[in-house]
């Protein structure tokens, strides 16, 4: 593949010769480890502690009298009979399945168009694309809920000048799609620089063997440059799964304007701030944290494998 | 052996003269027609990406009641100065700790992380110890962990020890990047060449030596890059200190914005400051906006060494 690869290849298979390997884990390996050393510490401290503390809050209850009680799983157990969570995690999936592929295909499409240099001004198309991921998901969410709005909205003035009534995009019916639009207008441009970065390192050789095979640029994306791409395509898909489930800004910030459509727990993390802030249920909040990782590690993990199998096919 | 970063680098070079280089360079002329199309095509979009900052923009130059009755994409009478110094005065000028948090959370974040992540990549690239693959394994699992879902047990927790409420609480988790160690690993070996380590080593040359005055600077594109995505992930984020903190004086610009529109929202009607509200939504993407258009280049060196690979 690019160059970048080759090195790494060659550095590492120098690293694993049989007889040299033991003299460097002999000498340096103290060395290396000491590296890691800094970073492993507060990754122990900043993840794997509240992971397991969270764990253990999550087998006790509150009780009114004589203070936490031990109930082992029972909080798991009641989390999946929750329907206000499952009702979340089923929407953060609807929303999952719309939004990311959306996203993802315009993102590819602009890196494609970027890429084969045929458009005027691909600077200036690059930098106002990626533009929007400057923006905070809280301010671009409070900046589109006053653009979805009928009092300064350019929409509801729009809709005045035709004589239509204004468009409600914050009903229970169009709620969602806002908020997946308001994703899209952020990261579509992040996802598209890393796709398009990709695309720069792949060798322009590979290009001149299919120009002499006489492939047209069209074909030369397809054949070429999207099975180049998968692996920064994966690494944008699992980004984007992982945001997905994790919604929370959007719909904290449109409560405020559309109260009865988001309601407590619009989206699993929503419910879980809820529970651990509004209503001190701490324990409980934990367990779902928990769980809600676990699903978001279990959809992640799936999709890195199935492309792993799609690629060995 | 400078060759992986280099790469990418000369890439975006090449685009900014994107015509004219790529057809002399073997590839069959494009006729200007064959431009109309995908221009056509991106300009449309364009429009979506930049509308909503160019009504941030208009808006903020309009008082409240010019906000209410005048059409959103356009101007109706200027009003940017007023509205500027009321964000900066409101509430004591809390505004100006917003921002300063909001700094001072991003750089050290930023700088911390990138430099964390410069040298366990290092590490785990260039060196064999015992457990390296396993605590590589977790680390990289631990990037499909939601950073929200860990929120709450990191506040739990901390809330335990004492250590909510301060710039510690949002700094310490901040620091952790699990991305960056992935793509400072790929990088590292990629850019550090193992004969140039030997070398360095035969001529007397301690390990951390040898990191500060030699890798380092061959990894300087890689850890730019991770430096930019903490710089934006913390400038950005909203869960944890909206989780973390519980008096305005050390919130970031987000959480206090956040505050401001749910506070002129309960108002309701012309008695809000929405445009104070508009107004510092506006002040505070732009010196991202500004970065990023100066920086754009450096989002991809780095990157392309770590998706390429996968």
């Amino acid at each position: 593949m690019s160059d970048a690869t080759v090195t790494a290849a060659n550095t590492t298979t120098t690293a694993r010769v049989p007889g040299g390997r033991r003299k460097k884990t002999g000498s340096h390996g103290t060395a290396g480890f000491l590296f890691t050393l800094p970073f492993m510490v507060l990754f122990l401290g900043m993840f794997i502690a509240p992971l397991v503390y969270a764990l253990y809050l999550s087998g006790f209850r509150e009780q009114l009298v004589g203070g936490n009680q031990f109930v082992g799983l029972d909080n798991y157990t009641d989390g999946l009979k929750d329907q206000a969570f499952i009702d979340g995690i089923q929407r953060v999936i609807l929303f999952m399945i719309i939004q990311v592929p959306i996203m993802l295909i315009l993102a590819l499409t602009f890196a494609l168009i970027l890429d084969s240099g045929r458009l005027w001004a691909g600077k200036f198309f690059r930098v106002g694309i990626f533009v929007p991921y400057a923006v905070p998901t809280v301010i671009a969410a409070l900046m589109w809920g006053f653009l979805y709005g009928r009092d300064f909205g350019p929409f509801a003035d729009l809709a005045d000048w035709l004589g239509l009534p204004p468009p409600n995009f914050l009903s229970e019916r169009t709620m969602l799609f806002s908020i997946a639009n308001v994703s899209t207008w952020t990261y579509t441009g992040y996802n598209m620089i890393i796709l398009y970065a990709a695309l720069r390192s792949i060798p322009g050789e590979l290009y001149e063997a299919a120009a002499v095979d006489g492939a047209g640029s069209v074909r030369t994306a397809i054949h070429i440059k999207l099975p180049l791409l998968r692996p920064a395509l994966l690494l944008c898909g699992i980004f984007s799964i992982i945001g997905s489930m994790q919604l929370f800004a959007e719909p904290q910030i449109f409560f405020s304007i559309a109260p009865d459509v988001i309601g407590k727990a619009y989206t699993p993390n929503l419910y879980v701030y809820n529970l651990a802030f509004a209503d001190q249920r701490l324990n409980y909040a934990a367990a779902l944290s928990f769980m809600l990782g676990v699903i978001v590690f279990v959809f992640s993990y799936f999709v890195m494998y199935w492309s792993n199998r799609q690629e060995s096919r | 052996m400078s060759v992986p970063s280099v790469t990418p680098d000369a890439g975006a070079v090449v685009t900014d003269a994107p015509a004219k280089t790529r057809r002399s360079s073997g590839k069959p002329p494009g006729t200007d027609r064959g431009y109309v199309f995908p221009t056509l095509f991106m300009l449309v979009f364009i429009f979506y990406f930049l509308m909503p900052l160019w009504w941030l923009f208009v808006a903020s130059t309009k008082s409240l009641d010019d906000l209410f009755d005048s059409f959103g994409l356009w101007f109706s009478g200027f009003h940017l100065t007023v509205n500027i110094s009321d964000v900066f005065t409101k509430d004591d000028g809390v505004y100006w700790k917003w921002l300063r948090n909001t700094l001072i959370y991003s750089v050290v974040s930023a700088v911390g992380a990138a430099l964390l992540a410069a040298m366990a990549g290092y590490g785990f690239a260039k060196f064999d110890f015992r457990g390296k693959n396993l605590m590589f394994w977790f680390v990289l699992g631990s990037v499909m962990v939601p950073t929200t879902a860990l929120a709450i047990p990191t506040y739990l927790l901390f809330s335990k020890i004492g250590l909510t409420n301060n710039p510690l609480s949002i700094i310490l988790p901040s620091l952790v990047s699990p991305f960056g160690i992935y793509l400072m690993r790929i990088y590292a070996e990629g850019a550090v060449p193992a004969e140039l380590m030997e070398a360095a080593r035969i001529d007397g040359a301690g390990e951390f030596r040898i990191f500060r005055q030699i890798a380092f600077r061959l990894l300087a594109p890689g850890f730019v890059t991770v430096l930019l995505f903490n710089f934006v992930a913390t400038w950005n984020n909203y869960f944890l200190p909206l989780v973390m903190l519980s008096e305005p004086r050390w919130y970031p610009l987000t959480v206090g914005l956040a505050q401001w529109n749910s506070q002129a929202t309960a108002g309701g009607g012309a008695t809000s400051a929405f445009n104070v509200v508009i107004c510092g939504a506006m002040i505070s993407v732009v010196p991202l906006i500004i970065a990023f258009i100066f920086l754009q280049r450096y989002w991809q060196s780095g990157l392309s060494a770590g998706s390429v690979k996968g």
